[in-house]
C-alpha cells in the first residue's frame, strides 16, 4: 500500500498515483490494484482517498451552482443560455419571478433577449438532460452593469480561495463588487476605471499562477503596487 | 541511390535506431481548448483540440459518451508538390485511423452527447506525419483538460536496404522496403494503431515492433515533460519573483 505521488505534486494523466487499497477519487481512476490520474493537475490525498485538483477543464455544472450566462436563443417557454459547459443551459419562463402564463414568443423578450447576461442558479442536471437553470432566488437575474471576465472554471476555487479569502482580500483592496460564477464567468464593477483594472489583473494572475505558493502574497504585492 | 552508407548511417547521418530530433510545445493557441505542436525531424504538425462541446450535427450525438471527430489535413505547402486543399483519400483514411488510435485514451463515458473535435494540421510533411500526428494530438487533449486513461504515443518503423531502421524520413520510406506506424499506451501495455506498407518476414515484423514500442516510450516520457513544462515555468517565474 503506498502513495506515490506527493502533496501539491504536479501530474499527467496516465501517471501511477498510488497503488493498494485506495480509492479513486475525482479526475484520477482505478486498474487493478492501481490509481492513475486521468488530468494535468496537482495530487493529492483525503483519507483513504486520491484525488487531482485539476489545472485545467471545461465547466460541468453541479446542482445548486450559481453561474453567469448569456442569452443565445429564445425557445417556446424560456431561453436557451450559454454557460460556458458542454451542454446549453434552459432557463424556463416558469423559473423567471414574474412568470405569468405568458408564452408568445414577443413577450418573453420582455424579460431576457439574446445577448443578455444573467445571473442563475443551476437547479437540475444529470446525464440525460441539459442543465436546468432557475432565476428565482436573491440576487439573480438579469446583469444590468459591470465589467465580464472568462477564467477557466477550474481555476475558479483558487479565485475564491480557502473560505473565500482571496476574494475577498480582492473586494477589500479594490472597493469593488465581485460576482464570482462557478462556470468561470467574473463579474466586477468598481467606482473606478483603475481599481476594476487592478482587480481583473489580479484574478489573470490567480488564474495564471493557481499552482504555485505563495499567492496570496503576491496577488496582494501587485494590487498594492497598481493601487498606490 | 544507398540509403545507408559504409559506416552504416543514413542518409541524415542517423544510426539505425535513433529517433529524428523531436521539440514539443503545449498551448500554442489559446482560443483552442488545448493544443500542441511537434516538430520531429522535419515534419512540422499543429494540433488543437475543441471540446467537449455540443454535437454538431445534433443527431450524430450518442446518449452515453461524447462522439471522437478527428481531421488529419495537409496544407497545400506541406510537400514541395502543391497538394490539393480537398480532402484526399489518404487524409480520409489517416483521419480515421487516428481517431481510433485516439478514443481509446479518452475516456468519453464522462460527457454523454458531446462532441470532441480533434484538428492535426500537417505544416511541413517528411515522412511519419500521421505518428507525429497523433502524438500532438494526445498532447492537445491533455491540455484540454480532457480525461485520458493516458496519453498516446506513435512512432514509425521502416526496413531499408533489409534492415529495420527507426523513424524512417519521407526518402526512406518511398525508397525502402516496408514502413510500419506504430500507436501505443505504455502504461496499458497496448497498441492502438498499427498499419502496414509493404512487406516484413514474420522476424522482421516482430524486429520492427520489438524496435517501435520503447521508441514510443520514449516519446511518451517527452510528452509529459512538454505537459508539465508549461506549469514548471509558471511556477518557477512566479516564485522567483517573489524571492
Amino acid at each position: 500500500m503506498t502513495i506515490f505521488a506527493e502533496k501539491k505534486q504536479l501530474v499527467a494523466p496516465g501517471e501511477l498515483l498510488a497503488e493498494g487499497s485506495y480509492f479513486p477519487g475525482e479526475n484520477t481512476y482505478r486498474e487493478g490494484n492501481k490509481i492513475y490520474a486521468s488530468r494535468i493537475g496537482l495530487a493529492d490525498s483525503v483519507a483513504n482517498k486520491l484525488v487531482v485538483v485539476p489545472l485545467k477543464g471545461c465547466y460541468v455544472p453541479r446542482i445548486d451552482d450559481f453561474v453567469i450566462g448569456r442569452v443565445v436563443d429564445i425557445a417556446m417557454s424560456g431561453w436557451i443560455v450559454d454557460i460556458s459547459a458542454p451542454y446549453p443551459a434552459m432557463l424556463p419562463l416558469s423559473e423567471t419571478p414574474a412568470a405569468r402564463g405568458m408564452t408568445a414568443r414577443k413577450d418573453l423578450t420582455r424579460f431576457f433577449n439574446v445577448g443578455d447576461l444573467v445571473m442563475a442558479e443551476v437547479i437540475a442536471f444529470d446525464r440525460t438532460r441539459d442543465p436546468l437553470l432557475t432565476v428565482r432566488g436573491r440576487g439573480l437575474g438579469k446583469v444590468s452593469s459591470g465589467r465580464v471576465v472568462h477564467i477557466s472554471p477550474a481555476k475558479i476555487p483558487r479565485l475564491i480561495g480557502r473560505k473565500g479569502s482571496m476574494i475577498s482580500m480582492l473586494k477589500k483592496m479594490t472597493g469593488c463588487e465581485i460576482v464570482v460564477g462557478q462556470n468561470g464567468t467574473v463579474l466586477v464593477s468598481g467606482r473606478q476605471p483603475k481599481n476594476e483594472q487592478t482587480a481583473v489583473a489580479a484574478m489573470f494572475m490567480i488564474e495564471r499562477e493557481a499552482h504555485t505558493r505563495g499567492l496570496t502574497d503576491r496577488v496582494s504585492e501587485m494590487m498594492s503596487r497598481e493601487l498606490r | 541511390m544507398r540509403l545507408i552508407d559504409e559506416n552504416g548511417l543514413r542518409v541524415d547521418g542517423r544510426r539505425l535506431d535513433e529517433l529524428r530530433p523531436i521539440k514539443m510545445e503545449v498551448g500554442l493557441l489559446d482560443k483552442a481548448d488545448g493544443s500542441a505542436y511537434i516538430e520531429q525531424g522535419k515534419n512540422r504538425i499543429v494540433a488543437a483540440v475543441y471540446g467537449p462541446r455540443e454535437a454538431h450535427p445534433k443527431h450524430i450525438a450518442l446518449v452515453e459518451r461524447a462522439v471522437i471527430k478527428c481531421r488529419y489535413h495537409m496544407a497545400p505547402f506541406s510537400v514541395e508538390e502543391r497538394k490539393s486543399p480537398a480532402p484526399s483519400r489518404r487524409e480520409l483514411e489517416l483521419s480515421k485511423v487516428i481517431r481510433e488510435a485516439l478514443e481509446t485514451s479518452i475516456m468519453s463515458e464522462l460527457y454523454p452527447r458531446t462532441s470532441i473535435d480533434i484538428f492535426i494540421e500537417v505544416l511541413q510533411s517528411d515522412g511519419g506525419s500521421r505518428c507525429a500526428g497523433i502524438t500532438a494530438a494526445s498532447l492537445a487533449l491533455a491540455d484540454a483538460g480532457i480525461p485520458l486513461r493516458e496519453i498516446v504515443a506513435a512512432c514509425a518503423v521502416g526496413k531499408i536496404e533489409g534492415k529495420i531502421a527507426l523513424d524512417p524520413s519521407d526518402i526512406e520510406d518511398k525508397e525502402g522496403e516496408a514502413d510500419l506506424p506504430v500507436a501505443f499506451m505504455p502504461k496499458s501495455n497496448a497498441i492502438t494503431l498499427i498499419q502496414m506498407d509493404g512487406s516484413f518476414t514474420e522476424e522482421e515484423f516482430n524486429q520492427a515492433l520489438d524496435t517501435a514500442i520503447p521508441a514510443c516510450k520514449k516519446i511518451n516520457e517527452m510528452q509529459i515533460e512538454a505537459l508539465k513544462r508549461k506549469y514548471v515555468t509558471v511556477k518557477e517565474q512566479a516564485e522567483e519573483r517573489a524571492a
